[in-house]
């Protein structure tokens, strides 16, 4: 039997002929902005750098009480433990960040317009689980710097009046953290949220090949002729493999040279150790949060920073209900100034709160 | 670097292949080791950590199993026609004191299929429940059954305040 025949018993079964006319079919437009289409693709990478090394740590993980052991028994005692979880930890953040500079460029490329809305909603439920990964995952050490992280970040929710209290207390799993709030972030960390994921990331990347990648409005409104476009397969994708090599580099390196700490395990009773702040991706909520607190003083205060943020995210949530008009017109206009003023107010946000922790 | 060198090269390739010419095929050959071997590299240098950190239990297991000697504390107190299981390394093994007062320690891993085998005081005898087979609980022989192999025994040495048993 030759590959030929073999392939056409394959094909006549399941199709793969329609299979590569559906990968064919999509393009990449070239211009002078297509740097940032490398950035979704980069996410991608980095969530199944993820994937591999979370299965490799869940090979040693014990979560409940001996959660800590276990990690410092990964971290020291198995060889090259430390690079598996430093990797796990450096590859979380560029996860986040990937997907942040993807969602910005997403923004001002107007690429959540007709037809692309459903990808700019799943794009930002993606975002949202990304960070949920993020928070539930940097309990699992329960060492002093996760117990007061997860503790204060449950504080958030927990000073919404009447719910709020259940709430928190359902996350935890009793009024304070404790083996069964680890047991239960772990439940979330390694099945649920990656059942969630994984078919909401499907459903993304089915999109894109559906739609293709947008372009700029600038460049939308050049003639036909004047633009360029190559094939995703094979063109567009040899470039993005060649990224996730360097992006792997990048990673390994960052491992490699400042790998992730351990603390000491958590105590109840000990005090927070100073210039305890949250990750990089928490860091301006959690700022805005106390600016509105300094304001606003009191439960009113609090209140009304959760309801400000949560307004922003819907509001940045249903921009493609805003936006819609092919055109540059004047929600066009508007909706950058909202952007600029989302990374502004993002950035400033994240610089004090590290200015201030410093 | 070797991102670099390969986007580079895979460029280079590609022109090649749209205007091969027979002088060129020295160069794309070259290139194509060259490409095969840099892929290799760098992939045995991701499969070994991955290979080791998976490996680390049984490394330890093999350090465990290293021992020569093990001291039981207090087993000198164990009483007359029975038995205690502890582990040499990392595999079980038996420490049996006989009614006629004599210590007798081997290991307690069946050599058919690796089953934890039983003293029975009762029959006298080294019982696997696993397929039935029967050793004897003083020299180790196997007599019935399918254990291929006798049991392999260890020396044990009594003393004020435990009993050591090392291997022989």
């Amino acid at each position: 039997m030759t590959a030929k025949t073999i392939y056409e018993w394959v094909d006549e079964r399941l199709g793969l002929s329609e299979l590569i006319a559906f990968a064919r079919h999509k393009t990449v437009p070239i211009h002078s902005q297509s740097f940032w289409y490398y950035w979704g693709g980069l996410s991608l990478f980095f969530f199944m750098v993820q994937c591999v090394t979370g299965v490799l740590l869940l090979v040693y993980y014990r979560p409940g009480a001996e959660a800590y052991e276990s990690v410092r028994q990964i971290t020291f005692v198995m060889h090259f433990g430390w690079l598996i979880r430093s990797i796990h930890a450096w590859s979380a953040s560029l996860m986040i960040f990937s997907i942040m500079v993807h969602m910005f460029s997403v923004f001002f490329m107007k690429a959540y317009r007709k037809p692309r809305e459903f990808g700019w909603f799943s794009g930002m439920a993606l975002l949202g689980l990304a960070v949920t990964f993020g928070f539930s995952g940097y309990l699992l050490p329960m060492d002093e710097l996760s117990y007061f992280a997860t503790k204060v970040g449950l504080e958030i929710p927990a000073s919404i009046s009447w719910v709020g209290p259940f709430i928190a207390n359902m996350v935890r799993g009793g009024p304070e953290i404790s083996e069964f709030t680890v047991q239960r972030f772990f439940a979330l960390h390694v099945v649920v949220l990656p059942a969630i994921f994984l078919p909401l990331l499907g459903f993304h990347l089915w999109l894109i090949q559906r739609h293709g990648n947008a372009a700029p409005p600038s460049i939308e409104a050049l003639p036909p002729a004047e633009r360029k476009s190559e094939p995703f397969v094979p063109d567009f994708m040899r470039k993005d493999l060649a990224m996730w090599l360097i992006a792997l580099n990048i990673l390994a390196l960052l491992a490699a040279v400042f790998p992730w700490s351990l603390g000491k395990p958590y105590d109840a009773l000990a005090p927070a150790p100073l210039g305890i702040h949250p990750e990089w991706y928490f860091m301006s909520p959690f700022e805005m949060l106390k600016l509105i607190g300094a304001v606003l003083p009191g439960m009113i205060g609090e209140l009304g920073g959760i309801l400000l943020f949560t307004v922003g995210v819907v509001l940045w949530f249903l921009i493609p209900f805003y936006d819609t008009s092919q055109e540059l017109g004047k929600r066009a206009r508007i909706a950058n100034y909202f952007g600029l003023l989302v990374i502004i107010g993002l950035l400033a946000t994240t610089a004090i709160g590290y200015w201030s922790v410093r | 670097m070797i991102p670099r060198e390969e986007i580079a090269m895979t460029e280079q390739n590609h022109l090649e292949a749209a205007a091969v010419e027979p002088g060129e095929k020295n160069t794309r050959r070259a290139f194509l080791v060259a490409a095969g071997t840099a892929g290799l590299a760098y992939t045995a240098a991701l499969a070994y950590p991955i290979y080791r950190y998976l490996a680390s239990p049984e490394e330890m297991a093999m350090n465990a199993a290293a021992v020569t000697e093990v001291t039981l504390k207090d087993a000198q107190t164990l009483p007359l026609g029975s038995v205690l299981m502890f582990k040499f390394g990392s595999s079980p093994a038996l420490l049996i004191h006989h009614e006629d007062g004599r210590w007798i320690s081997m290991t307690a891993v069946c050599t058919h299929l690796g089953c934890t085998v039983q003293y029975e005081p009762q029959a006298d005898r080294i019982h696997c429940a696993c397929h039935g087979g029967v050793y004897n609980a003083y020299t180790g022989a196997n007599v019935s059954g399918p254990p291929p192999k006798p049991l392999k025994l260890f020396k044990v040495a009594v003393n004020q305040a435990d009993v050591k048993v090392s291997r022989v």
